[in-house]
């Protein structure tokens, strides 16, 4: 080696050197890169009557299903239909818990794997993001096409109209569509209130109060929170507000207006719901991912407590733990008094469970035909049977047998007329609901902070977002 | 040049000589830093670089200055996390090392002293050894969804054995933060407690003997021992387990996340989860940003202050 002098130790010093750049921690800084904007031709195939979107025989489908309390039978009932018209297209159906995980990352990178996705649950990705970054798909289309039972209907034709309100996010296309109407309200046994506890159900929340007052002295708790999911109190919250101070306060919470947050109806709320924390009508100690089920089960099968915040899905979710006469009912949010600026039976009702069909599906017609499938009044009638739940196609479950919780939420929603309030802050500004009044809502159930505490923060919550660079704002029509 | 095609005049010359010298060592080094530099160098300066757009996902990200950061400034809930997150910077790497310490020296000379030997470990040593490091073996993953159920309220492991005492156990991970944050230094300290014990033996089993030996004949006691002989000779391990620690406690991200639910306490990571989630991808990277720095910055102040003189033994 002549005269080339290296030691051992110059070497290991080198090494060593290039070993501390690389500081460890911080994992998550090295796993991303920003994808290509290669465009990726969609499979397309001919037009024709059979086949009015335009289905390629043969591109292969995949579903992504929110495995969650539904379940992805009801789905599957679809992808088999799809399975049955287009027996090359071989569709394939994905359950899973973590949408956003799964889903997103493909989407992020221009080369989504799913045609068609359910984006629902805990892990749901912001609808509002992929909107505003023009990754999901305008599903105009599936609306203005024939509808699958009537050539003579468009699909448009056969829906609730909340559905096409919902997907819209600030201009005429339509990005995102729901398929089951949800009722949220205050849930109960009827039996327990009425047999039980010979009481009916609370108009006022002064005779709210009574019941609770009846119920503790039975050692039962009135209300029941579950602490790991502190966001079901605005299931029973939400509609107060509109029935307290009208239409207007929940349109500027919407559009985040100035002191939207601070109006004298929401305090009047927050007060209501303050006493039922102060006189210990609830009850807690749920935790953890799994609090709402612990909660549905106390209240189920242990009778622990009477009413619980919840939305239409509970009935299916609780099933295995609800005894046959429990009779389950829903009961729309009480009146403060007369003061109140709409009636009693003001109901929080959104279309639930929503899809998307990336904008860059490899078979993006596909997607649009599983919608088209499931909005077809054979799986609208298969999904009531399989969860329960209403469908949002018009008359679709028309002469069912219903069950207890179904009833009365077709009976609320009767009841309701056109008194249905729905808070689309949650799909423009999702954080603002998933973890700013989540992270609120759970220190005033402890009782940590007080109603003025309660509106300040998120009022500021509200302000923030407004002035957000990073986040799209929807403007007033 | 290679030395043979080099003249004779030059090839002597001493700064031809350090060149040839690097030369050499950069021959052998050039592929695995060319790894490097692809899979390690270049995603952190790409996130860096990211940091400053507002690059949410989609193929367009705009150079925005420090707008990203201007954000974070004012940003309460990224100082709400960055507080949990120094807490456990500063306390799991105290509790995590004192209890490691005492079990290695347990293992190592907490023994009674038999058959004339200067030190021995308590009665079954090797098998706590071993115990000790299982949860590390275990998936992290693992590891907070079994302590979530052992921490849950109503039906956890900890209020059920309150309860059997007769005391009414409080929500842990679904009360207030003070709790949370008990919670999680609980399940991380015992997730690396074990590592530590090994590491810590190691080191002590290095000792000679004969040092002990002395320290016995001048009638020291165990506690004397330990901080008069041991410490002072595994100071640099010590020194070494607290950086490596303290940045664990840092990036303490998938226990926090599948433990402890996000409206309780999050960590700093979580929150950057989140905002990755909501598609900020700029504001996200600008956190990681941030997170590096404060991990660089904590490890050089840890090894100016645990400078000491090396003990040559």
């Amino acid at each position: 080696m002549g005269s080339t002098s290296v030691n051992r130790r110059d070497v290991m010093k080198r090494a060593a050197a290039a070993g501390l750049l690389a500081v460890p921690a911080v994992g998550a800084l090295s796993s991303c890169a920003s994808g290509g904007g290669e465009e990726n031709k969609a499979e397309k195939g001919e037009k024709s009557k059979k086949n009015p979107l335009g289905v390629k025989e043969d591109a292969g489908l995949t579903v992504y299903i929110f495995n969650g309390g539904y379940g992805d039978k009801y789905a599957q009932y679809v992808t088999d239909m799809y399975a049955k018209k287009y027996p090359k297209a071989d569709p394939e159906q994905k359950p899973t818990e973590k949408i956003a995980t799964q889903v997103q990352p493909k989407i992020v990178r221009g080369k989504p794997t799913a045609d068609v996705v359910n984006n629902s649950g805990a892990d749901q990705m912001n609808p509002g993001k992929l909107v505003h970054n023009k990754q999901v798909a305008d599903l105009s289309e599936v609306l203005d096409a024939p509808s699958w039972d009537d050539p003579n209907v468009t699909v448009r034709e056969t829906l609730v109209p909340v559905v096409e309100q919902m997907g819209r996010f600030g201009g005429k296309e339509c990005y995102q569509l729901n398929i089951a109407l949800t009722v949220y309200g205050n849930w109960y046994s009827k039996k327990l209130l009425e047999d039980g506890l010979d009481s009916s159900y609370p108009k006022t929340w002064d005779e709210m109060l009574a019941v609770c007052k009846k119920a503790k002295a039975k050692g039962i708790h009135g209300w029941s929170y579950p602490g790991g999911h502190p966001r079901y109190m605005f299931f029973s919250m939400y509609a107060m507000f509109a029935q307290r101070g009208g239409r207007d306060v929940t349109t500027a919470m919407d559009y985040l207006e100035p002191n939207a947050w601070k109006h004298e109806a929401v305090k009047e709320v927050f007060e209501a719901w303050e006493e039922l924390v102060a006189k210990k009508y609830v009850l807690t100690g749920f935790d953890g991912t799994e609090a709402h089920t612990e909660m549905q089960t106390a209240w189920t099968k242990e009778g622990k407590c009477l009413f619980v915040p919840n939305g239409s899905w509970v009935e299916n979710e609780a099933k295995d733990t609800t005894p046959k006469d429990f009779a389950m009912t829903v009961g729309a949010t009480p009146s403060l008094d007369s003061g109140d600026k709409m009636p009693f039976g003001t109901l929080y009702s959104p279309a639930g469970e929503p899809f998307i069909v990336p904008a860059k599906a490899k078979n993006r017609q596909g997607g649009l035909e599983w919608l088209r499938m499931m909005y077809s009044k054979e799986a609208a009638l298969n999904l009531f049977k399989e969860i329960g739940s209403m469908p949002v196609v018009k008359g679709a479950i028309d002469g069912q047998k219903l069950p207890s919780g179904t009833a009365s939420a077709q009976a609320a929603i009767k009841a309701a007329g056109d008194n249905i309030v729905i808070p689309q802050f949650m799909d423009w500004y999702n954080e603002l609901f998933r973890e700013d009044f989540n992270n609120m809502i759970h220190k005033f159930m402890q009782g940590q902070i007080g109603p003025k505490q309660a509106m300040d923060t998120m009022q500021k919550a509200s302000d923030r977002i407004m002035k957000d660079p990073d986040i799209t704002k929807v403007k007033k029509a | 040049m290679p030395p043979r095609f080099t003249p004779e005049r030059v090839r002597y010359d001493r700064r031809y000589r350090t060149l040839d010298k690097y030369r050499f060592i950069v021959g052998f080094l050039a592929v695995p830093l060319a790894f490097y530099a692809l899979f390690v160098i270049s995603p952190f300066l790409q996130a860096i670089y990211y940091s400053f757009t507002d690059w949410s996902g989609g193929p367009v990200a705009n150079f925005v200055g420090f707008d990203n950061y201007e954000k974070m400034w004012n940003d309460e809930r990224f100082w709400d996390s960055l507080q949990v997150s120094v807490l456990l910077l500063v306390i799991a790497p105290v509790l995590t090392l004192v209890l490691g310490m005492f079990f290695a020296y347990m293992i190592t000379s907490g023994g009674r002293h038999r058959r004339g030997r200067a030190i021995a470990g308590v009665a079954g040593s090797s098998v706590y050894k071993v115990v000790y490091f299982f949860p590390q073996v275990l998936s992290v993953a693992i590891i907070a969804v079994v302590w979530g159920r052992v921490f849950n309220t109503n039906s956890g492991l900890i209020n059920g054995g309150l309860d059997k005492v007769g005391v009414d156990g409080p929500a842990w991970l679904g009360g207030d933060e003070t709790l949370g944050l008990i919670s999680l230094l609980t399940v991380i300290s015992w997730s690396f407690i074990g590592f530590y014990v090994v590491l810590f033996s190691a080191a002590m089993g290095a000792i000679p003997k004969d040092i002990y030996e002395a320290a016995l004949l001048d009638g020291a006691g165990r506690a004397r021992t330990f901080f008069n002989v041991t410490l002072p000779l595994i100071w640099d391990t010590v020194r070494t387990g607290w950086i490596y620690m303290g940045i664990q406690a840092l990036d303490t991200f998938a226990i926090c996340l599948v433990m402890v639910p996000p409206h309780v306490l999050k960590v700093t990571p979580v929150f950057l989860y989140e905002r990755f989630r909501d598609g900020q991808y700029g504001y996200a990277t600008a956190i990681g940003v941030v997170l590096l720095l404060l991990s660089m910055v904590f490890s050089l102040i840890v090894m100016r202050v645990g400078n000491r003189d090396r003990i040559e033994y």
